[in-house]
């Protein structure tokens, strides 16, 4: 069975306030780091598995991106898939 | 007639709920573990504050696949009466019986005081005891930021299912919401805590009109 590696990005819609990414952006600022104007965290969800072939692992992942590992009301998702 | 209390693992007020209903209310209460499905002989199930399955993910993302929260879907469909109370407000959204989510307070605190709040709208039982518009009830979250797009907040306005609203929005809200109802009425979440304001010794009564709703 082919094995495949995915990981997810979530990242928090456009129109969400992310006051964790603004208060990072302030210490980032502190550090002297400037000309930050902007600064949102996400998360990095990585994954294996196993599956007949790449759409089959595309349509799992996909699922577990849109009903669990994302909250549509307020995060958007992206898919990087590859084969092992 | 009687209460369900679903308890997951990492739940922290489920014994407070059922102090509040059956130790200072007199209803017949029952904690159920997250891994029973039959909610049968029970007339309203209350999921409680705490931090169910750590809140890793997002707060109630793991919590809705619970055994016991399938079983809420027909429950809830059928009308039985259902109260999310923090932790458990953020269940009810992810678990689709409330529109919305909640997410970080806008300025990061965890903020534990006591919250003043407006009734929004008294059309349901939840709220139909509060007849001077106004309530003081504890608030203890560190993400009770509700947010939702503004075609759901305009959906909330016109079924009024805004139930309560903060005075100060301590943690920015849309619409400085702290509480809403499903369009029926029969679901309510918030993120203030009704169970911790039930007796007089320990900050006031104003939560004991909520619970009793619970079978009123």
């Amino acid at each position: 069975m082919p094995r495949f590696q995915a990981r997810v990005l979530v990242r928090l819609r456009p129109s969400v306030l992310d006051p964790a990414g603004e208060a990072a952006r302030g210490a980032a600022e502190r550090l002297g780091v400037e000309g930050l104007s902007k600064l949102r965290i996400g998360k990095a969800v990585e994954m294996e598995l196993e599956a007949p072939d790449e759409a089959e692992a595309r349509r799992r992942v996909e699922l577990l991106s849109d009903r669990l590992l994302a909250n549509p009301v307020i995060e958007d998702w992206t898919l990087e898939l590859q084969q092992s | 007639m009687s209460i369900g209390v679903i308890v997951f693992p990492g739940s922290n007020c489920d014994r407070d709920v059922q102090w509040a209903t059956e130790g200072c209310l007199g209803m017949s209460t029952r904690r159920v573990w997250h891994e029973e499905t039959d909610l049968t002989g029970f007339d309203a199930i209350v999921l409680p504050g705490g931090f169910s399955y750590g809140d890793y993910l997002r707060c109630g993302a793991i919590a809705r696949f619970a055994p016991a929260l399938q079983s809420l879907i027909d429950f809830a469909a059928k009308g039985g009466r259902v109260l999310g109370i923090c932790n458990g407000f953020q269940v009810l959204t992810e678990l689709g019986l409330l529109p919305g989510a909640l997410t970080r307070n806008r300025d990061l605190h965890f903020i534990c005081e006591d919250a003043h709040l407006k009734v929004v709208s008294q059309r349901t039982a939840w709220m139909q005891g509060y007849s001077d518009g106004a309530l003081t009830l504890p608030i203890a979250h560190g993400e009770g930021r509700y947010q939702c797009s503004d075609e759901t907040l305009k959906q909330l306005q016109d079924e009024d299912a805004i139930a309560l609203s903060y005075g100060n929005n301590p943690n920015g809200s849309v619409s400085d919401i702290a509480g809403i109802t499903n369009a029926s009425g029969s679901v309510l979440g918030l993120m203030p805590h009704p169970e911790r304001a039930c007796d007089p010794a320990t900050g006031g009564t104003d939560g004991r009109r909520m619970l009793e709703a619970l079978l009123g």
